[in-house]
Formats: C-alpha cells, structure tokens, sequence
C-alpha cells in the first residue's frame, strides 16, 4: 500500500498528491510517468510524475474519469493499491535556447517538470497556458516563480486573453521566435498547436498519454503511430516528435471505451 | 495387459461453457485416476521420463497412486516439479512424456498430465507441504518476475538455503500464469496457493518493482548487495502482424486482451472497472495456445462466431491438442489457410478483415509444409481481431541494463545460464523466446544449479 502525504485540491475538478513511494522516487526523471490502482480492483491508470522530493511523488489527475474520481475521495493518511514506476523514457531535452512551453488544462502538470528542468539548464523559458477559465488554470504561481515569460488564455476570457493557446501563439509569433516548443494538454490542442508551429518553422515535442494496462511493454494497448511506424508509448514514449503522430488514430483509440466510461461512472454518483 | 483406451477426463457441459469461465477440464477423482494408472506398463527403460523437460521420475509416481500413497507421490513428483497442478494443466504433453510413452504406439498414451494434474490437486486440497529444513545460507540473491521460471529458480534457490527476493512488475504474482492464461484452463486460485507455499519456505515477494527502472541490476548489485541475480522476465512483447489497420480501435494483441480479462477481470465490468469488448464477429490470428486462449475466451464474454485464422493447415496448429478440442467443442470456426493482409476500418475502428487464401508447399525448416500465397483474397467482416502471433522478450531489461548482451530478436545470451553481467544469470522465455511452462521451470532450476555454483566459487 501506498500512503497519500499530502492533498491539494487545485479546482473542482484537479487535485494533487504526494504519495509515498520510495522505488518510484528513487530513480525518476522529468518525463517519467507512474501507474496507479486505487483498490484491490481498480483499473491501472498512468499519471506524469510532477515532482519528486526524497520518497515522495508528487502527482496532479483530472477527476474526469471514474478511476480519478474515485482516486479524488481519499484523503491524508489513506492508502492506493498500487503505485508503479518511474515508466517510460525521461523527457529528450533538446539544446536550443528559447523553449516554449504550451499547456491545455491539466496538461500544466506533466509540463512542469520539463519546463524547470530547461529553466533549470539555463535556457530562456516562455509558458503559455490555457484552460476553459481561471479556476482551471492551475500551476500558475509554481510556474511564476521560474518562467522568463507568461501567457494566459481562457475560453471565456475570465483571465488572460480570452480564447486558445493557438490564439495567443498566433500573436507572439508575429513578434516573437522561439527555437524549440513543448506542448501537453488535450489530444485536439497538441494536434492544432502542432499544425501551428509547423508553419513557424517550430519543432514541437508532446506527451502523449494513451489508454495503458501494464506500462511495460507488454501489452500493446499504448500504441501509437509515429511517421508511420507503430511505438509503444510506455516504453518508447511519452514523449514523442509532434509531426509525426497520427493524432486522429489516437483520439479514436483514445474514446474507444467512452461509454464503458460513462456506466463505470454512474456507479458513482 | 496392454489397454488400449484412456480414461477421459470429465469436462464441463459445453453449454454451461459458452456463459462462464469456470474450468473446463474437471480431472480424475481416485477411482478414474487409479483406472488409468493401472494402464501404466512401468518400463524398465521409462521413454516418458526421458521426454519430460524436468525428467518427473512418472513411472514410480503412478505406481504410488495404484498404492494409494497420493502423499507419497506428490512428494515424489515435488522433487523435479514443484507446480504439478500447473504443469499437469498446461503442458503440451503430447508431445512430451505422453508422445513418448510406449502404451500410445497401439493405443491411446496413458495420460500422465491427468495423472499428474490429480496429484496436484489432491495436494492443494490438503494442504501438503513437504517438511523440509532449510539450512540458512544468509546470502542474499534476487528473482526477477514471477512466472514460471521465477517460481522455480525461487523455490531451488530457497531450498539451497538463500534468502530469496522475488521483484514482479505487476501488481499480481505469477507472470504469465496470471495474466495469459485463462481460469477456464488454469483456474487462479490454484496459482495464488502456489505462490503462498513458496512464502511460507520462506520466499519474499515484492510487487509493483520495474527492474532496471524502480530499481536498476546495477543498484540490486551494488546498493541491495545480492550476491547473485536470476532474470526471469519472459516473453511479453507482442509480434506484431506489420499491415496496414493494425492501430485501428478493435484491434488487440492477444496479450492485451487475455490481460485485460484474466488480469484485470474485465469479464466481470463493472465490478471491475477494466472494460472489454470484442462484439459479435472476432477473427483471432494464430494457431498456438495462446490464440485458442483468446478465441475461447472472445466466445465467453458473449461474441457470436469467432475464427481462427491460420496460415497452414489443421495438422500444422501449434497449440495443445486437448486446447485445439475444447475450442472446436466450443463452435470456434477454423479457417484454415488464411493469411491476413491488411485490416480495414472505418473511423479508425476495425470493420473487415482481408485474407490472401494460401496453399502449402514444400516442407520449411520447421517440417512442416511451407503456406504460399495463391493470389486469391477473402474479406471477412469484422467487430474485433485479436493478434496472437507469439511474443518477443520484454524490452525493458534490455533496454536499460548497458552490459547485458541480446541477439536480434532480444533474446538475452547465457553461457551456462549466465548472462554477459558477472553473476547475473538468465531463463525461461527470455532466453528461449516464447516457450512452455515446463521448459522455463526447468531452465529456471538449472540456473539455480549455476547460481549456487557460483556463489561457492565466489566465497573461496
Ligand atoms: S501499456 Fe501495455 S504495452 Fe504499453
């Protein structure tokens, strides 16, 4: 079992944890992800590891499935099942110097630990951050304290510019470049802010987060289209050339069990 | 007295079959068991024993069933085999100690997989355990995964006295007992009593450990100071078909799917929040046990017709013969000499299956005649398809352990069963690829064996 340190709720619909576990902590790196089982049943769920701090892993989820919904109602001092890691390949850190970071959503959490380390490198860092208003966005003061440059845009606009990420990248770019881009968030805004860059001449490294079983290779389920040829996410992956995915491939494998989703989901109101 | 015909095993309704995953072999009671032992000749020059991967003394085991000292015999059995409820389940005995045995040239084989599979049983029924004492090495080695070939290297290893820790990556014990094969075939319970006896000689076991990411062989060397390794970590890396539609949503590897079932028990959804779903019409690919696990296991959770599509012809499937049985019993459509060629779909989602119809030619390397392409396709509609094609080496020891020495399909290299890393040692299908049960217990006793040598060797 895996005791739960520490509990943030970030919104309503976001939460942190810092869970206790020594063998994932020991060897982890930004970009290492971890899977989790709530109870004896559960389903193995992976999560970006946000940070590390001696045995403690620090991780953010969406309560949007039932799994995360359920993770969402312990509280310090409870336990999880299962709690497995650090997975997958250490975030590829590129030597350019002006880094941009995009975040959709909860997407700022996986981004985190990528952005400091550039930070962390020397590297001059620009975020910018979106979610649907101001209580989605989440990270925002953490990031403050390293970031050379901050944008915000909101849906409804209740902060920063009110629109997408794609909307305040547009702007910058008629102003600004940018040697390198990292984006993380929702499968349809990877894709767009992708498309985007492609045309500024910005490569665009994402993290990709399939539907995953083991974590380690075996089963398949995490596959992903990279220029044509078939990766593992969770062991070849996250992190992958953005270019290259086939990101409508993996929206549908990605909702291929949204109304299984939705029953398990019933069972908890 | 030779007699010619064996005592058939009970096995499930067929009916009852299609609904649930209940075991469908239900083996001997002792009246059935005795019947059949009486059809052993007890050769002076036993074929079986010779043809058995762990060389089972059968001869004298079955003689102790007809003697009535079922103690006696599991205890007799133990010494080559510690998991006889298993290995009696799951091994292609066909083609081992039954395909030698001298009653099968004018008849039926005795069946000494059913023979063995009752002693077993009768063991865990009762609670046998052999009272042994374990004289304490106080050296520490460690067991990565807990497959077969973990579970044996343990128990060998833990017999020799050392203090034995077993890493598994998964959040359950038994490698691919647990995750591949079915409860129809190999209930789980019988692998959870397994595992407990080898805890309670003393075995630790610690789940949810990646080697060479929780921990890596470097750190179990030199920070957890095992003097000695054994890597046990299978072949769990699915082959893939290489065409086209391959990625579509419907498409599973069999590993994939048999995980999520046996596993994660998505058969029992919602209960179990892991979801499944194979619809009315399934085409598995393949022709060994692992396809016949999947295709039976689609027809349990409610699919209407599945097929097995299969390169080469009937003669030619790899699986076990009494697998290749159920599944016919069971309305699994075989349809032979069919090659896949690409997977169709419609918004990513499977939908058909393309298949070039094959003939068979001269015989290949492996014996057996080589399937050749006529030119002539078949499209069969679809709502799943399930791959099972067999299985590489599981990448990530490889991966992330610089030392460690692969051939091209990943396979790791050993001389004596040890691997290219000084005292780490290597069996079971991450060294064979994709083998049976019985051959990586043996090969994880041998290393056992190697292991012990060595750490001797060291302490001089
Ligand atoms: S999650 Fe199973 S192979 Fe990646």
């Amino acid at each position: 079992m895996y005791e739960i340190i520490s509990k943030k709720v970030l919104n309503k619909d976001v939460d942190l944890m810092q869970i206790k576990a020594p063998l994932v902590a020991k060897n982890a790196k930004p970009g290492h992800f971890i899977i989790l089982r709530v109870d004896e049943n559960g389903e193995r769920i992976p999560l970006t590891i946000t940070e590390v701090s001696d045995d403690l892993v620090t991780i953010i989820y969406q309560k949007l499935g039932f799994s995360t919904r359920l993770l969402g109602k312990l509280q310090v001092g409870d336990s999880i099942s299962d709690f497995v890691g650090p997975l997958g390949k250490a975030s590829h850190i590129v030597n350019e110097h002006k880094i941009i970071g995009v975040a959709g959503g909860v997407g700022a959490a996986p981004l985190f630990p990528q952005l400091k380390e550039y930070k962390r490198l020397g590297k001059h860092v620009t975020l910018v951050i979106g979610a649907r208003s101001k209580e989605h966005i989440i990270l925002l003061d953490d990031y403050k304290e390293f970031c050379d440059e901050i944008y915000i845009a909101t849906d409804n606009g209740s902060l920063g510019q009110k629109g997408f990420v794609t909307d305040v990248l547009q702007t910058l770019y008629q102003t600004h470049t940018y040697d390198h881009a990292i984006a993380i968030g929702p499968l349809v805004m990877m894709k767009s802010t992708v498309e985007l860059n492609k045309k500024h001449g910005i490569k665009t490294d994402v993290s990709l987060n399939p539907i995953m079983i083991d974590g380690t290779g075996m089963c398949g389920n995490c596959r992903v289209s990279i220029g044509g040829k078939t990766f593992f996410a969770c062991v070849d992956g996250p992190d992958f050339p953005g270019e290259e995915v086939d990101f409508d491939e993996l929206i549908a494998r990605q909702s291929y069990y949204k109304d299984e989703e939705h029953i398990c989901n019933l069972g908890l109101e | 007295m030779i007699i010619k015909d064996k005592v058939k095993m009970p096995v499930l309704n067929k009916k009852i079959r299609q609904t649930n995953f209940e075991e469908v072999a239900c083996g001997y009671d002792i009246e059935l068991a005795k019947l059949e032992a009486k059809r052993c000749l007890d050769c002076k020059n036993p074929k079986c024993i010779a043809a058995c991967p762990v060389q089972v003394p059968i001869p004298e085991f079955i003689k102790l069933i007809l003697e009535d000292k079922l103690d006696e015999a599991y205890y007799k059995i133990y010494e080559d085999n510690i998991l006889p409820a298993i290995c009696g389940r799951v091994c292609p005995q066909e083609k081992q100690c039954e395909g030698a045995c001298i009653v099968g040239i004018k008849g039926d084989s005795v069946s000494i997989g059913a023979l063995e599979r009752f002693i077993g049983d009768y063991a865990l029924d009762n609670d046998l355990s052999k009272n042994e004492t374990i004289i304490e090495k106080n050296i520490k080695v460690a067991v990565i995964g807990s497959g077969p070939a973990g579970l044996s290297a343990s128990a060998s290893l833990r017999r020799l006295g050392y203090d034995v820790t077993v890493y598994e990556a998964l959040h359950d014990f038994g490698g691919v007992l647990k995750y591949g094969i079915p409860d129809f075939r190999l209930p789980k319970n019988i692998v959870t009593t397994e595992i407990n006896k080898l805890r309670t000689m003393g075995v630790k076991f610690e789940k949810n450990v990646i080697i060479g990411k929780s921990i890596t062989i470097d750190q179990l060397l030199n920070e957890y100071n095992y003097q000695s390794i054994f890597l046990g970590t299978g072949a769990g890396l699915p082959s893939s078909l290489k065409i086209k539609g391959e990625n579509f949503s419907g498409v599973y590897y069999a590993n994939e799917f048999l995980t999520r079932v046996n596993l994660m028990k998505s058969h029992t959804f919602p209960k179990n929040p892991t979801p499944v779903k194979v619809g009315d019409n399934v085409a598995v690919v393949g022709g060994g046990n692992v396809a016949m696990d999947a295709a039976r296991t689609a027809k349990r959770l409610g699919a209407k017709n599945v097929f097995i599509l299969y390169r080469r012809d009937m003669d030619a499937l790899p699986a076990r013969l009494e697998e290749i049985h159920h599944a016919i019993e069971e309305g699994i459509d075989f349809r032979l000499l069919k090659n896949p060629v690409e997977l169709i779909g419609d918004k990513y989602i499977v939908k058909q299956v393309k298949c070039e119809i094959m003939e068979l030619g001269e015989p290949d390397k492996s014996g057996r005649r080589r399937p050749i392409g006529t030119n002539k396709y078949e499209i069969i509609d679809i709502d799943s398809c399930i791959i099972s094609i067999g299985q590489l080496p599981n990448p990530i020891l490889r991966e992330s352990t610089d030392k460690l020495d692969v051939d091209d399909w990943g396979r790791i290299k050993t001389n004596v069963h040890m691997t290219s890393i000084d005292g780490v040692f290597a069996g079971g299908d991450v060294v064979s690829g994709a083998a049976t049960v019985i051959l990586a217990m043996g090969a994880g006793k041998e290393a056992a064996v190697e292991m012990d040598k060595y750490i001797q060797s060291k302490k001089q």
